[in-house]
């Protein structure tokens, strides 16, 4: 009886070792991720401090940009933006040219010097809001944005 | 029949065993009922009836119901780009690759929502409000309770839904939904692929310069593509052929580079060389995302690809570099929206220049907008010019040579997640603001956008 109990038992742990060793062969041919992110971190000591904005960059800013976002919620998306363009100031890029374009290899066609549309007045002017006698309608230019201090206003 | 691909649906217009116009009504019943998600901005259904009368039968798209992101310029039709400052804007022009579909035989069911000038990565920035993904949504209407993709459980709490992606979202439900077979969507920093992934569909990208780019409104002229959205790669493939080439009115389309081949009809991966960049395994990236990135790998090994490990150095600074193009383009091309010419203008305000086109940008723009005017003019002063937008555009070259590296070593084909994680309920996206949601999910789609 254990005679046989021991050739079962002896015949199931063939049986689990050839599954085992199939298993582990199908494992060795998976192809698997690295388990951590390789990821290199930035020292905090290589970034340059917090920018501190002064008023009048950030009028300059708002009368180059005239979207009236010179109050706080603007600067704090601002200043933001500007820690994570920081970032870069890490990488060492010298000697190298900047890359405007992806086709600044590729010998792009010149348009012929041929008029080949014309005569669309009222299509250009319908999307006016106001004309007058054909003419597109502004106020007076050349006079500079009035700008409050910056913490006059709060909020957008 | 709104399930089958475009392909198979071609094949019966074309021998005739269903009609272009039966086609068009199944379309148009789907886009009623699924009106709930919110994926068109303007509806075109009367237009597209008159277009199926005049597609003759031997077009190549003979009829083939598409809808169009709405920031291509349609002629006759509004086109806002999903912000109040054009919401009155009617071009008198059809973009480029619109119009190549358009004389193909397609038919317009109208255009798509999307992120406000498509900035943002789940289409709910829009002034027309967010797109919902169909998949696990829960419809108010009663009348649809069995068109869309079944499941036994719906989002996370009362009244959620899963975002689309973005900012091409409206475009994507489109598809995915069986309201038209194909759609036109755009590519700056993952636009596209995004919302193709959340939905269910395929999105290409195709390369910059072999699609024209005129009459699509610019966010970054150096990056945008125009993008193909398909239920099936054959469909985006079939699409591209169509309205891929130069273009007179885009000097920066190429066609001599530009080479479309045919699959065969049995496609074998034997002897392809897929690399795996090893920096796409970020942190955050979720355990679904990552185990099915395996399972395809290992997939593509047993049909006989070769799959290995590679490297592109720089990719962990490309969201950064990113961020900083995109800023500094956009400041200049936002700098047209001045409301005279066209456009929403301020009413009541007469005292200058400055201080009316101030209070209409103001109106217009919605706060991501204005903040990326407002932080790419800040990049783009002489005193920060070399520091920002130069070392930018240098580490650009270095990701971009990352990729020409990879390639020349013999890869064929990159094999990596399109983003971070699987579509977020709507609750827990809108927890953190878009600049932080940009950088988390563009994080694997825009490295490509510049090189």
């Amino acid at each position: 009886m254990a005679h046989i109990a021991g050739m079962f038992v002896i015949r199931s742990n063939q049986i689990c070792s050839r599954l085992l060793n199939r298993q582990l062969f199908q494992c060795r041919e998976k192809f698997k991720l690295p388990d951590k992110p390789e990821w290199i971190e930035i020292d905090p000591k290589a970034l340059p401090p917090e920018t501190v904005l002064d008023d009048s960059t950030i009028q300059l800013i708002e009368r180059l940009s005239l979207v009236d976002f010179n109050n706080k919620e603007g600067v704090e998306r601002l200043k933001s933006a500007i820690k994570y363009a920081d970032q870069l100031c890490v990488v060492n890029t010298e000697g190298l040219e900047p890359m405007y374009s992806v086709q600044e290899h590729e010998e792009l066609f010149l348009d012929e010097d041929v008029v080949r549309e014309g005569n669309c007045k009222q299509e250009i002017l319908r999307n006016a809001v106001k004309v007058e006698e054909d003419y597109f309608v502004t106020p007076p230019g050349n006079i500079p944005l009035k700008q409050k201090k910056l913490f006059d206003k709060e909020g957008s | 029949m709104l399930s089958l691909s475009l392909r198979e649906v071609l094949h019966l217009i074309k021998t005739e065993q269903i009609s272009a116009r039966d086609l068009l009504k199944k379309c148009i019943e789907r886009a009623t009922s699924v009106r709930e998600l919110n994926a068109y901005i303007t509806e075109t259904h009367e237009l597209a009836w008159s277009q199926v009368g005049l597609a003759p039968g031997k077009s190549e798209l003979a009829g083939i119901p598409i809808a169009v992101k709405d920031n291509f310029c349609t002629r006759n039709i509004p086109t806002t780009c999903g912000s109040k400052m054009l919401d009155n804007y009617v071009p008198p022009y059809n973009a480029t690759v619109v119009d190549r579909l358009l004389t193909s035989g397609a038919v317009l069911m109208g255009k798509t929502n999307m992120d406000e000038y498509a900035m943002g990565c789940g289409s709910i920035d829009s002034r027309y409000g967010p797109v919902r993904n169909p998949w696990k949504y829960k419809f108010q209407s009663s009348a649809r309770s069995s068109v869309i993709i079944q499941s036994k459980e719906g989002p996370t709490s009362g009244g959620d839904w899963y975002i689309a992606g973005g900012s091409s979202g409206g475009s994507a439900v489109a598809v995915a939904t069986g309201t038209c077979f194909g759609a036109l969507g755009s590519d700056t920093g993952g636009s596209t692929r995004n919302p193709a992934s959340y939905c269910g569909i395929v999105g290409l990208k195709p390369t910059y310069g072999s699609l024209s780019r005129y009459g699509l409104i610019p966010l970054v002229n150096s990056l945008d593509v125009p993008g193909i959205l398909t239920k099936t790669v054959d469909d985006a493939a079939l699409l591209l052929r169509i309205i891929a080439g130069r273009d007179v009115n885009d000097s920066t389309t190429v066609s001599e580079s530009l080479h479309l081949t045919d699959l065969d009809d049995q496609p074998s991966v034997k002897g392809l060389h897929i690399g795996i960049p090893k920096e796409y395994n970020a942190p955050g990236l979720c355990g679904e995302t990552r185990r099915a990135w395996e399972d395809v790998a290992n997939a593509l090994e047993t049909a006989g690809a070769c799959v290995s490990l590679v490297s592109l150095p720089h990719t962990q600074y490309s969201i950064n570099t990113y961020s900083i193009l995109c800023a500094c383009e956009v400041a200049s091309n936002m700098a047209r929206y001045d409301g005279i010419e066209f456009g929403h203008r301020a009413e009541g305000n007469n005292m200058s220049t400055e201080s009316l086109y101030a209070q209409s940008r103001h109106e217009g723009f919605n706060e991501v907008v204005r903040g990326r005017i407002f932080a790419g003019n800040y990049f783009l002063l002489r005193k920060n010019y070399r520091r920002y937008f130069q070392q930018a555009l240098k580490v650009r070259r270095l990701i971009s040579d990352d990729f020409t590296k990879v390639y020349g070593d013999g890869v064929d084909v990159l094999l990596t997640p399109t983003t971070l994680s699987v579509a977020l309920p709507y609750s827990k996206f809108s927890m953190a603001d878009n600049r932080t949601r940009t950088a988390e999910q563009d994080y694997f789609t825009q490295p490509i956008n510049m090189a």
